[in-house]
């Protein structure tokens, strides 16, 4: 993946709660076995109501989502972050995201961004007033810039690292082959195996 | 049994696993360190941590892999572009569910068609046991692990889709995963992860008669939100529970991420071990006696804490519908459509909002006027045999006045509700005897609502568009499912 340091950018405000995975890239564009083209799906349903935000020509090229609580609940579809980061998306602002989605987002180096609700607010009041206001986005600072506005936010230590690093996370893992292999050789003589 | 002396002056806990308990003699202070108790989830998770470091998360081991057609084909592709290989085939399972048609016949969507031969070419390539359309192992993910005995008590479990949770009912710890972490898994069989907070939900009280483990779950999702279970895992407790069946059990467990936790679990006992007894894939002989000595182990301690505690009461609650577009907007079937005035919270209100627009729904229509054209009975939610039989009871000798898909949630589902005869009472009162699949559940097959209709659904999500593009869903248990398919609306089965 991407490293991702220091991201600025227009943003996009998406005034609406629990926005679920069905509706960043809904069902049917899943059948793809590809990686790619999934820009197409991103809320595609959302899109044809032309009063939607991302239909405002004001917005275009932004890359910065900035959403209410509850982005990405619902189906673990990787797909919607796949959507997001193809569409032009670098970092999506919400009070609270669906674990799973913020997951697959860590693992993709879409920088997923946890503020108070007041704060994610102010935001989006912000670049509806002015919508060619930049936001930057730092990981090294953690913290988000907007004009007066200066937001820290929280974000572990390691996956920070690994985002600035854009390591892959199952190289990683298999630096340990050996703690796996002795923990396989202890493993419980019952447990089911599939063949 | 710990025996204690002096009177308790205080406890702190020092860490995770440790608490500084704090005596009075009569004046004079004691203090001693003990071990904590441990939460059901949190001895599963120590039990599979390959590798602990500070600072980092855990490496995690994964006993079972289940995959599926629609989010692991990307996954094989990432492991032959860095020449990788499937570490444990012999840990991993795949089965085809999301694309097929309930109908006999091939797929007829050339791109559902695609990604099914994607998935029969990848197991192939890797050596992982398939269970194709037509073969009779073939049904929902979420149901055959369990129907093989492949899920049990004390694993790890996971599976590139959300409803992985359902199989938390056998006390494993079981999550839904995204595609680069499928292929973590393929390549390492473990998985890094940060330990989750655990929430206990307890439920005291019984359930009252003709109210079920879907109205339990429905319930509890609208009292702590869809968001209210985000970062936990929820371990759900109490008489309610432990007099749940199995396959109740299983319905609980797999609305866990509808409350946005990351797991949902209950703790094993005697109805978990007669489930599993005799089942393919379970222990035999002293293995079984040696697996049931352990899987009795696997229960929260007495002391344990958990970091959040929710109440409810069982006895209180009714057969439960939703009326909105997430899983939490939900009332009791005798009550009417909220208004949007009635929410205090700002971010409620303009969900209600919308959702009642999307919804064609106008406040304070009482939810039993509420008609619907299509009802759904299936899904890994509701598609085993029990939800088949209860929908069956009710439906024998009546007539549907909507369309009624019944689809059994797995191939052995389906033959062993022929075997009682539940078919034949299904397509006597007009309904629709399907294969077994997602269908309706998901709108990735044929099997959908057309943009405005409305559906009653025993699946797990009324989401805008889930069933279908426009589709407008009431998530609802199999009970209620078929009373409004007898009625064409919103209906309890004692309103027959």
């Amino acid at each position: 993946m991407d490293a991702f340091t220091t991201h600025t950018g227009r943003a996009v405000p998406l005034r609406r709660s629990n926005v679920d995975t069905d509706q960043i890239i809904p069902a049917v564009w899943l059948k793809q076995v590809s990686r790619t083209g999934f820009e197409k799906g991103l809320f595609s349903a959302w899109r044809e109501d032309p009063a939607f935000v991302l239909n405002d020509p004001a917005y275009e090229g932004a890359s910065i989502l900035v959403s209410g609580p509850d982005f990405g609940t619902g189906s673990s579809r990787e797909h919607a972050v796949w959507a997001l980061q193809q569409y032009g998306f670098r970092v999506v602002i919400s009070a609270r995201f669906g674990d799973i989605f913020r997951n697959n987002s860590t693992k993709m180096g879409l920088l997923p961004v946890v503020l108070p609700a007041d704060v994610v607010e102010r935001i989006q009041a912000a670049v509806e007033a002015d919508q060619a206001a930049e936001v930057t986005v730092d990981l090294v600072e953690r913290q988000v810039r907007l004009g007066d506005l200066v937001a820290d936010f929280e974000i572990d230590d390691y996956t920070r690292w690994r985002l600035m690093e854009g390591l892959d996370d199952i190289g990683l893992t298999l630096r340990h082959k050996d703690d796996i292999a002795a923990y396989e050789s202890g493993r419980q003589p019952w447990l089911p195996t599939t063949v | 049994m710990q025996t204690q002396y002096g009177n308790a002056a205080g406890t702190v806990s020092i860490s995770r696993y440790f608490r500084l308990i704090i005596r009075d003699f009569g004046g004079e202070r004691k203090e001693a360190i003990t071990i904590m108790g441990r939460t059901l989830a949190e001895k599963v998770w120590e039990k599979h941590v390959v590798r602990h470091a500070e600072g980092e998360p855990d490496v995690l081991y994964i006993d079972l892999h289940l995959i599926h057609e629609v989010t692991s084909p990307q996954a094989f592709d990432g492991l032959r572009l860095s020449g990788r290989t499937v570490r444990r085939p012999d840990l991993t399972i795949a089965t085809e569910d999301h694309n097929v048609p309930t109908v006999l016949g091939p797929i007829a969507d050339v791109v559902s068609r695609t990604q099914v031969e994607t998935l029969r070419k990848n197991t192939a390539e890797f050596g992982i046991r398939l269970h194709p359309m037509g073969d009779a192992g073939q049904g929902v993910v979420h149901i055959i692990g369990p129907q093989f005995g492949l899920t049990q008590p004390g694993m790890t479990v996971v599976c590139g889709d959300s409803h992985t949770s359902t199989h938390g009912a056998f006390g494993a710890l079981a999550f839904g995963i995204g595609t680069s972490e499928v292929e973590h898994v393929l390549a390492t069989q473990t998985l890094p992860a940060y330990r989750p907070k655990t929430m206990a939900i307890e439920v005291s009280g019984e359930l009252p008669v003709g109210v079920t483990a879907k109205d339990l779950i429905l319930a509890i999702i609208a009292q702590i939100g869809t968001g209210g279970g985000q970062g936990y895992i929820v371990e759900y407790r109490g008489e309610a529970v432990r007099k749940l069946s199995m396959e109740g059990r299983m319905t609980v467990c797999n609305m866990s991420i509808e409350a946005g936790a990351r797991a949902g679990m209950i703790a094993p006992d005697e109805t978990t071990f007669e489930y599993l007894r005799g089942r393919p894939h379970a222990p035999t002989g002293e293995a079984w006696d040696e697996a049931v000595e352990y899987w009795k182990s696997l229960r929260s301690d007495d002391d344990a804490e958990f970091d959040k505690v929710v109440h409810i009461d069982a006895s209180t609650l009714t057969p439960f519908v939703t009326w909105g577009t997430n899983p939490g907007q939900g009332a009791p079937i005798g009550s009417a459509v909220p208004s949007p005035e009635d929410f205090t919270d700002p971010v409620q209100r303009s969900a209600a909002e919308r959702a009642l627009e999307y919804m064609g729904l106008a406040a304070g229509t009482p939810l039993r006027d509420v008609e619907v054209d299509t009802v759904f009975v299936g899904s890994c939610t509701n598609g085993r045999i029990e939800d088949l039989r209860a929908a069956a009871e009710i439906l024998r000798g009546r007539t549907v006045v909507t369309r009624t898909l019944i689809v059994p949630g797995s191939m052995q589902v389906k033959k062993a509700a022929e075997e009682e005869g539940l078919h034949e009472v299904f397509k006597a009162a007009g309904a629709e005897w399907r294969e077994a699949g997602c269908s309706m559940c998901l709108g990735m097959n044929p099997d959908t609502l057309q943009p405005g209709e409305r559906s009653a659904s025993t699946s797990n999500r009324n989401f805008e568009g889930r069933q279908g593009k426009g589709g407008r869903t009431h998530l609802v248990s199999p009970q209620v499912a078929a009373a409004t398919a007898v009625t064409g609306r919103l209906t309890a089965p004692a309103d027959l």
